[in-house]
Formats: C-alpha cells, sequence, structure tokens
C-alpha cells in the first residue's frame, strides 16, 4: 500500500535571519539527541525534518547565534 | 586496527566497548581508560555523546547522596531495601553507598558544584521515608560539559551516530564484540571487545503517553529500550521485568513535576481540596498506587501544591525547574497561563515503562556490574541495581569500568560466528530493502497503544494474554512488512524492534509473578495480596531456545539486616485522616 505523509507543525523553529548554517554551523543537529533536525539543501538553514522531538533544548541552548526556539509540540500544548 | 571483514563490513577491536553515552556510560568509559591508560576503550553512542542520554539539560540535583555524617551506607541500603518490599540483593546497593560520596567528590572537581550551607559542608534535604540523602546541584545544568571535557582529556575514542543493535558472542558464550549501524548511512559496523558494558537508558517509549505524541514520553525519547532487547537476544538474564516504572509528573507536559525539589521549600502533592494524602514524596510503587487511587478518587486529580508559597520561595523553585533537567516546563506553563503562585498544577501517572533509575527492573547485574554472561557489564537505567537516579548511573558505571577493564586485561578477543553478523545485517537492512511496507511509527504506536491498552497496572491476566496475541500480529507486520526509506527512519525500526521485544517481556514476567508487589508497579487484580512464602524472590526472564523464560531466583542473604518492624515502613504511605 503506498504510504502517505500526513503533515504536522513542528515544535522546533529556526530564525533563518540568524542561523549561520550556510557558513558551515552544524551545533544544532549535532546535539539533538533525537537526531530530528537537518540542513536544507535549498536554503542552507537549518530546519527539523523529523517531527520527533522530546522538547529537550540541547539545539536551543547550544546554538551560538539564538536562532534556535524550541516550542511545546502541539498535542501536548 | 582497522579493517573489512568479508561482505563490505568494518571491524574494529578494543579491550573494552562501552555502550550508551549518557551518564553511566562516560563514567565507565572515563574510569576504564584512566586506571589502563594504555588500554583501548571505545564509547559508542547513536546520537551524539555532547549531549544525550537522560541528562541532556543537566540534573537539578542527587537523589540518593549517601553523604557522611548525613547518613551511612548501612541505612540506605536498608532503606532502599525495604522500599522495594524486600526484593533487593544488597551487595549492589552496598556498593553504591560506599563508593558514591567518592563520586560526588570527584564530580565536585570536575566543576559540578553540589550546595553547601554556610558552614561549607553538603547541604543535604529530607525527601525519603527515613533518611536523608537529596543534595541540589546549582550549576546542574553544566554536567554534560563538565563530563565531555573529562573524555576529551584522556582522549576518549568516541563513535558517535552508531546505534548497536546486537551482542556477538562466542563459541564459549563469552561476549565477544557488539554489532551497529550507522544512523545516517546505514553502514554497518562491527566492534570486537574483550568486555562490553551496556548503559544504554531506560526503556521509556514503552507505553504511549496520555498526549499521543510518540515522544512526549517521561524519559529521554532516545532510549527506546534497545540495551533490555540486545541483554535478552544475547540470552543475558533481565530481572523484575514486571516492576514496572511509573512516575508521577506534570500532566500532558509528562515531564517531572519535582517534588523533591520542591518538597524541602514547602510543596507537596495534593489532591483537588489541596491535602496533602501521601506521606512522603519519595517515589515508591506504594506510593504510586495511593497515587493512583486519589486520581480515581473523588478528591481526584492530584496536583502539585506551591501557591501556598512566597514569591521569592517560588521564584527560586522555578529558577531551578526551568532551567535544567526538563526546562521547557517553564514554557508548558506560560502556554497554559499556569502560574506556581496562582494555582495548583495538575498532575498525572506517567505511561509505563523499565528503569531501575526509580524502580527496580532491568539486566541483572551483580555488585561489579556483571551480568550473567561472561564479558558483558550493564549500568545505569537499564541494570537491575533498584533506585539508581543519576548518582547510581555515575557510580555503578565507574564501578563496571573499573572492573571490566581488569577483566580485558587478562583475557583475549573471542571469536565469533561471522553467520552471526550476515544474519543481523538482513535482519537489520529487510526494512530499506523493501519498496512498500508498514512505516514504523505506525508499528511503534500500535505497539505502545496496546501496552496502554492491555499492560497498563492494575494488570489482569486476560487482558495481557489478549495483549500477547496482539503483540505476535505485530511482530509479524515488523518482520515481514515493516517500511523504512532512509537511514534515520531505519533506526526507528530497529527501536520499534527494540519496544516490541521489550512489550512481550513485560507481558512474560508479569504473567509469571502470581502475586501484587511493589504498589501500582505490579499490581494484579486476582492476586492482589502480597505472598512473602512463594515470591520473596527476583524473577529472571532470559531467552532460550529463542523463547523467553521465567524463574525464581533466591535473594542474596541480606548484609545489613532488616528488623521486623522497619519492614513495613513504606506501606504505610497514606495520610490518616481524622474521622
Amino acid at each position: 500500500m503506498p504510504i502517505a505523509n500526513t503533515p504536522t507543525t513542528v515544535p522546533v523553529v529556526i530564525d533563518a535571519d540568524k542561523c549561520i548554517a550556510d557558513k558551515g554551523c552544524t551545533v544544532c543537529v549535532d546535539v539533538c539527541p533525537l537526531d530530528v533536525l537537518r540542513i536544507s539543501e535549498l536554503t542552507g538553514k537549518a530546519y527539523m525534518k523529523y517531527d520527533e522531538c522530546w522538547y529537550c533544548m540541547p539545539c536551543e541552548a547550544d546554538c551560538p547565534t539564538g536562532a534556535v526556539k524550541v516550542n511545546i509540540p502541539y498535542l501536548l500544548r | 586496527m582497522t579493517g573489512d571483514i568479508p561482505g563490505g563490513i568494518s571491524a574494529v577491536e578494543c579491550d573494552v566497548l562501552v555502550i550508551g553515552g549518557g551518564t553511566a556510560g562516560p563514567m565507565a568509559a572515563y574510569k576504564a581508560k584512566v586506571k589502563n591508560p594504555e588500554s583501548r576503550v571505545i564509547l559508542l553512542e547513536k546520537a551524539n555523546v555532547k549531549r544525550s542520554g537522560a541528562i541532556c539539560m543537566g540534573m537539578d540535583g542527587l537523589n540518593n547522596a549517601v553523604i557522611p555524617g548525613h547518613s551511612t551506607p548501612e541505612q540506605y541500603t536498608k532503606e532502599i531495601t525495604i522500599a522495594n518490599d524486600g526484593i533487593c540483593d544488597q551487595a549492589p546497593v552496598y556498593k553504591y553507598a560506599q563508593r558514591c560520596f567518592e563520586i560526588i567528590q570527584e564530580l565536585d572537581r570536575f566543576g559540578i558544584r553540589f550546595q553547601k550551607d554556610q558552614k561549607g559542608d553538603f547541604d543535604v534535604k529530607k525527601v525519603h521515608h527515613i533518611g536523608t540523602y537529596v543534595l541540589p546541584m546549582p550549576n546542574g545544568d553544566t554536567v554534560k560539559k563538565a563530563l565531555y571535557r573529562q573524555l576529551r582529556r584522556v582522549q576518549m575514542l568516541i563513535s558517535n551516530r552508531y546505534m548497536a543493535t546486537r551482542l556477538l558472542t562466542g563459541r564459549d558464550g563469552r561476549i565477544a564484540g557488539v554489532i551497529a549501524v550507522n544512523t545516517r548511512t546505514s553502514e554497518f559496523l562491527v566492534v570486537r571487545a574483550k568486555a562490553v558494558i551496556l548503559c544504554m537508558g531506560a526503556a521509556g517509549r514503552l507505553g504511549l503517553p496520555h498526549s499521543g505524541y510518540l515522544y512526549g514520553t517521561y524519559e529521554n525519547a532516545a532510549n527506546a529500550g534497545d540495551g533490555y532487547a540486545m541483554a535478552y537476544h544475547a540470552g543475558a538474564a533481565l530481572a523484575n521485568l514486571e516492576c514496572f516504572q511509573i512516575n508521577p509528573l506534570i500532566k500532558d507536559y509528562n515531564g517531572p513535576a519535582c517534588a523533591y525539589v520542591a518538597g524541602p521549600f514547602g510543596g507537596y502533592t495534593a489532591n483537588n481540596e489541596g491535602m496533602r494524602f501521601i506521606e512522603c514524596d519519595y517515589w515508591s510503587g506504594q506510593m504510586m498506587l495511593e497515587f493512583h487511587r486519589e486520581l480515581q478518587s473523588g478528591r481526584g486529580p492530584v496536583f502539585l501544591k506551591l501557591d501556598h508559597l512566597a514569591d521569592e520561595t517560588i521564584g527560586e523553585i522555578e529558577s531551578i525547574l526551568h532551567r535544567v533537567e526538563r526546562p521547557t516546563r517553564g514554557r508548558f506553563h506560560a502556554g497554559r497561563s499556569t502560574d506556581y503562585r496562582h494555582q495548583m498544577i495538575e498532575m498525572h501517572v506517567s505511561e509505563i515503562g523499565f528503569c531501575s533509575g526509580h524502580s527496580a527492573s532491568g539486566v541483572f547485574v551483580d555488585e561489579f556490574g556483571r551480568t550473567t554472561i561472561p564479558g558483558l557489564y550493564a549500568a545505569g537505567d537499564m541494570a537491575n541495581v533498584p533506585h539508581n537516579y543519576m548518582l547510581g548511573a555515575f557510580t555503578n558505571g565507574a564501578v563496571a569500568g573499573e572492573h571490566a577493564i581488569d577483566f580485558a586485561a587478562e583475557t583475549s578477543l573471542v571469536d565469533y560466528d561471522p553467520a552471526d553478523v550476515t544474519a543481523e545485517r538482513e535482519r537489520v537492512l529487510a526494512p530499506l530493502k523493501r519498496e512498500d511496507g508498514i512505516p514504523p511509527n505506525q508499528i511503534e504506536y500500535k505497539t505502545r497503544r496496546l501496552v496502554n491498552d492491555y499492560l497498563q497496572p492494575p494488570k489482569i491476566t486476560r487482558k495481557y494474554e489478549i495483549a500477547a496475541d496482539r503483540f505476535a500480529e505485530v511482530r509479524e507486520d515488523l518482520d515481514t512488512a515493516m517500511l523504512a526509506r532512509d537511514a534515520h527512519e531505519l533506526m526507528r525500526a530497529m527501536e520499534a524492534s527494540s519496544i516490541l521485544d521489550c512489550a512481550e517481556m513485560a507481558v512474560c514476567a508479569s504473567l509469571f509473578r502470581t502475586e501484587s508487589r511493589w504498589g501500582l508497579y505490579h499490581y494484579r487484580v486476582e492476586y492482589p495480596e502480597r505472598d512473602n512464602e512463594n515470591w520473596l524472590c527476583h524473577t529472571l526472564l532470559r531467552k532460550v531456545d529463542g523463547v523467553a523464560i521465567c524463574e525464581r531466583r533466591p535473594v542474596a542473604p541480606y548484609i545489613v539486616p532488616i528488623g521486623n518492624e522497619e519492614r513495613s515502613a513504606y506501606d504505610k504511605q497514606r495520610l490518616r485522616r481524622p474521622a
């Protein structure tokens, strides 16, 4: 049977103006315990690729430019 | 040291391999390396050691510090034995209690400060029923960074992004190494080791949180129970898996409400009348049973009550709770416009899991962290030393690391059967090779939804039997139809497999013990009484000829005797109300 993509609103949000992933930074991607962040090939910025978040905050705490914000996943809010 | 073995799989060798870079793992690897600097120690982690594990954002304090002048190893061992309804091999607990102060001092030297009073003594707080063991950590957010600095200092060999999937054993039954798969590339790695230490955390994705969000778990959601599954498939014994972990928590947020933090400031767990209903907030199965009863009663639900405290006291509590361990707590409250100052915060009980951190189940180990497989050790939340908490992971990790490195010095690498590697590679990669099938998140959701429906205590025999049938159906799907489209999904697929293994082990162990014990953790409706005559023993579960079997194992004779009148200290959790 074919696979569908069910949309979800993701908790981790990146401020593209502040994100310096296009300059080689991968800190948020590296520190996420669930490994759910990636750098977009299209924009060169970090984004949440997999909605598998423990809302734990290393990505936000370690981001050198303050570009990452961890929100509470919608289902828990 | 690095080479290829048939099938394009790379292989490395080492003396001691530590799997899991959270809390116990880094300490085990560090202690092994420091004890024998010439040795080769590898630390394997499926995420990144810098921020992996339960304490990725640090910890607010030590819940079980045995500090001279405040408590004794004998007293602590006695308290833990009583809190576990007598089912406790005391040697590992006593060893922990004797060594943890030295570990506290070492962590202090690493830069992790512990709270001291005006005289410069450790400022220990009372939360437990009998003794005094809780020590706050003012800069608890720095734990992982401090640990990582030490690993760098000893030039630890760290392999991030490798998820171990199965252990390898030799013909003589000794440990031979591990098979791992890269979570970004799906490349295979075989690590040959003279000793392996499993530090892979709790089985935290066993039950489904009430929110329905798969990763909104109490435990770090990365801890899917991989260690329990690996130990099981290697033939190691697992103890008392029917003693589930269930935690009190902030409802929906699903993180700790932290009465341990708030308690010493005057906060407490209350019912909807704002009244206390339990004697003490220290977590035990008996406490959780009273919690459960209050939830079900007309006085439910249950709340964390702080609104009677002074503003500055609440500010101090917030500065801890909203900064370390689960710092998004503050955001959760802000989003709901709830404030500790103005209202009580609704609490609930967590989904079920396995975790010796707060409970007592796990891979069976002795006082050196040795499992029943020669050369295989376990420490932290997945080993069965009861009520470990963070300091137990550090201390028992240290114990296992030091023992394993000596063991490795006296032994050689064991040969494994290459066919085992081939078979495992086929098993692991199967979901990637399918063009169509069921994604891991659906396999996982179904397993965990069934766990909630049928396994959540109170335990009913017929429901457990139905669960076994349903799990068998899910297993058929997992084995024949699970689909992964990339390396990341493959990691989730392997985790789904571990979760199902844990669910089936939970059924097997729970049905075996025909009594009730540990309060809510193993409350069997048809056998409501504790039966010390037949069941004052461990249950050991292991894989024999491909199937799980359970057997009784006597509790080792106590080192610290327990008086008759002391045995019931944890049975009297409910506050007596005036008639």
